[in-house]
């Protein structure tokens, strides 16, 4: 038997995507060898959260009411302190941000093996996870050779848990070491400002880090004017300045939509593929036929975009 | 005050490539400073000509080629390395989480830096975890994506950024000492100019065995055991235009006009 504790997540009020699919991961654990899968919720209005989270396979849900938002040092008192009374053999938390943020110190303080950014779990006799290394070219598989483990699960990997279940809600008391609370989040801001809002453009060209020089973004953005297309990008064009960063596709930047998303010289990046997924339609132009872009492209050319780009634009004029 | 960085040389895989056991063939890699820690250098350098007697100390783990690589850090205006090796790591497949936060804690005991920097990440087994688990191990405080910091060294206190997802940040008040992660975008990482070049070439980069730091093989002992390293199934089924750029364009444009593109 091994039970799972899985740390859910909110911000502002709201669940995170995450936290559900947290469930599903570590129901999916705790099917394979019958232990009890219990859910924390830390901060904020607990019980509203924990009504929503009262999911299909969920046997309890602790809630921790300390604290508003996320803050990291109360975060790992309070997962120390849960792993303490139920002596979970695994703790699953999400590859986001602030699981980035407080995983890690987690896994420390509780001297147990940790394992970042999980794309498969499997449990048979030992925990077994499947991540990638390399920019997504290689897979690799992990055993854990130890009774106890932290897992970071990336966010849209499981799917949700939707259906409703009736776990027990149980409120959870641990004594905050205020001492051990050094960091205060004094409060959040939006980027943005620019003219441009790239989420609601019917048609996205998009530039990655293959366009190479400042230069030679005029030349995606006539292929952009020829198309009556909006240009956004990567993350390494704003990271040099290129473009503003509300142009900017992906985990931290934005979540777009549209009807066709055309990638010019971008790999495809777990992060970048987080902002784009849900285009109707994908087209990728890259050099490398092994990119990962062209594993969720509708469209591919394989070629090079100096070549290619300038043929495309005298496609429209 | 001194400034502690942590810096990595990652290997690139080529396009076309092979494996060789639980490795990427030596001949497919390329090797190059990891892209996070770029943006953390140019960071605590920038810190370091701000502030009056700073000292930037960078550390690496990793073999002596790895040299090379740290020197571009010294061009750039560290002021000295610190490199980690030892046999005992040279047949490790995988080294953890924990083994690296341990081998740097031994290092920044010796050192005794006010502030560690490290990247969010390194590109190439992307564990994203190095820095708080090195910050929690040292019982340092910590913030982790940082893409904007504002030092208040009297005050005790670094007030940064987290870079969340979806466009917000948040703002924080950090207890110095810390370990703060870099992101990408929080500065602009200078070019080595060729005096920086010529200069690094006589800064010291002292290499340090597990004994240096008063540790031995146990600490590279792992939990986690690398069973197997593949080429993944290409999930594409993707349509792809073939021929020459032309056609190529062209086989596109027909797509594109389908969907309505270009019809204004
Ligand atoms: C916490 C965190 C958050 C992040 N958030 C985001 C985010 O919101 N958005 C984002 O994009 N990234 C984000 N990243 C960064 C992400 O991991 C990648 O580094 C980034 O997406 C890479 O951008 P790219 O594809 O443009 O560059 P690269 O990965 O360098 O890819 C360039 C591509 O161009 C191709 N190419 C080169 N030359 C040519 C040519 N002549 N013609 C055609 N193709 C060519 C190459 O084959 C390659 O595939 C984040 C990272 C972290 C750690």
């Amino acid at each position: 038997m091994s039970d799972v504790l899985a740390i859910t997540e909110h911000r502002r009020g709201e669940l995170r995507d995450v936290s559900s699919e947290l469930v599903t991961a570590g129901r999916e654990l705790v099917g394979e060898t019958g232990g009890s899968l219990h859910l924390a919720v830390i901060g904020g209005d607990v019980d509203a959260f924990a009504d929503e989270l009262a999911l299909d396979g969920v046997d309890t849900i602790h809630t921790v009411a300390e604290g508003d938002e996320f803050n990291h040092d109360v975060y790992v008192q309070a997962v120390a302190a849960l792993y303490e009374e139920l002596d979970p053999t695994y703790v699953l938390m999400g590859n986001t941000v602030n699981g980035l943020d407080y995983a890690p110190a987690v896994a420390d303080v509780l001297d147990i093996p940790l394992v970042t950014d999980a794309i498969g779990l499997e449990n048979d006799g030992g925990l077994v996870v499947t991540r990638e290394m390399y920019a997504s070219k290689v897979e690799s598989t992990v055993e854990v050779d130890a009774d106890h483990a932290a897992v970071t699960i990336r966010p849209s990997e499981w799917e949700p848990t939707e259906a409703a279940g009736s776990p027990t809600v149980e409120a959870f008391d641990f004594e905050l070491d205020e001492s051990r609370v050094r960091s205060r989040v004094t409060g959040f801001e939006e980027v943005g400002g620019g003219d441009v809002d790239i989420s609601d453009a019917d048609i996205l060209v998009s530039v990655g880090r293959g366009i190479e020089e400042e230069e030679n973004l005029e030349l995606v953005q006539n292929l952009a004017d020829a198309l009556g297309a909006t240009l956004s990008s990567s993350r390494p064009i704003v990271d040099n300045g290129w473009l503003p960063k509300d142009r900017q596709v992906g985990q931290s930047g934005k979540v777009v939509t549209p009807k066709v998303y055309l990638a010019i010289g971008i790999s495809g990046a777990v992060q970048h593929v987080a902002g784009m997924k849900g285009a109707e339609t994908i087209i990728a132009v890259n050099t490398d036929p092994d990119a990962p872009i062209f594993d969720i492209a509708d469209y591919g050319v394989v070629g090079d975009l100096f070549d290619v780009v300038p043929e495309l634009i005298e496609q429209f004029s | 005050m001194k400034v502690l960085v942590t810096v990595k040389e990652v290997a690139e895989v080529e396009e076309d490539f092979q494996l060789d056991g639980l490795h990427v063939a030596e001949q497919y890699l390329d090797y190059d400073l990891n892209e996070w820690d770029e943006y953390a250098v140019e960071e605590a350098v920038q810190i370091a000509e701000e502030n009056d007697d700073v000292e930037v100390v960078s550390v690496t783990i990793g073999p002596e080629r790895a040299e090379e690589t740290i020197r571009m850090a010294l061009a750039k205006g560290v002021d000295r390395a610190v490199r980690v090796w030892d046999d005992a790591l040279e047949d490790v497949d995988l080294l953890d989480v924990s083994a690296k936060a341990k081998l740097l804690a031994a290092v920044v005991e010796e050192e005794d830096p006010d502030l560690v920097l490290t990247g969010v990440q390194a590109n190439d087994d992307s564990f994203g975890a190095t820095g708080v688990s090195l910050a929690s191990a040292i019982d340092f405080e910590w913030a982790a994506v940082v893409n904007a910091l504002d030092l208040d060294v009297d005050g005790g206190v670094a007030n940064v950024r987290r870079e969340l997802e979806g466009g917000v940040e948040e703002l924080t008040e950090v207890d110095l000492p810390a370990v703060l992660t870099i992101q990408t975008g929080i500065n602009e990482p200078r070019y080595a100019s060729l005096r920086g070049i010529r200069q690094a070439q006589s800064k010291e980069i002292k290499p340090m065995a597990l004994s240096d730091l008063g540790l031995d093989g146990s600490v590279v002992e792992s939990d986690l055991v690398l069973t197997s390293v593949y080429e993944p199934e290409t999930e594409s089924d993707a349509v792809y235009f073939e021929g020459d750029a032309g056609d190529q364009a062209a086989e596109l444009a027909a797509v594109l006009r389908e969907k309505g593109v270009g019809a204004q």
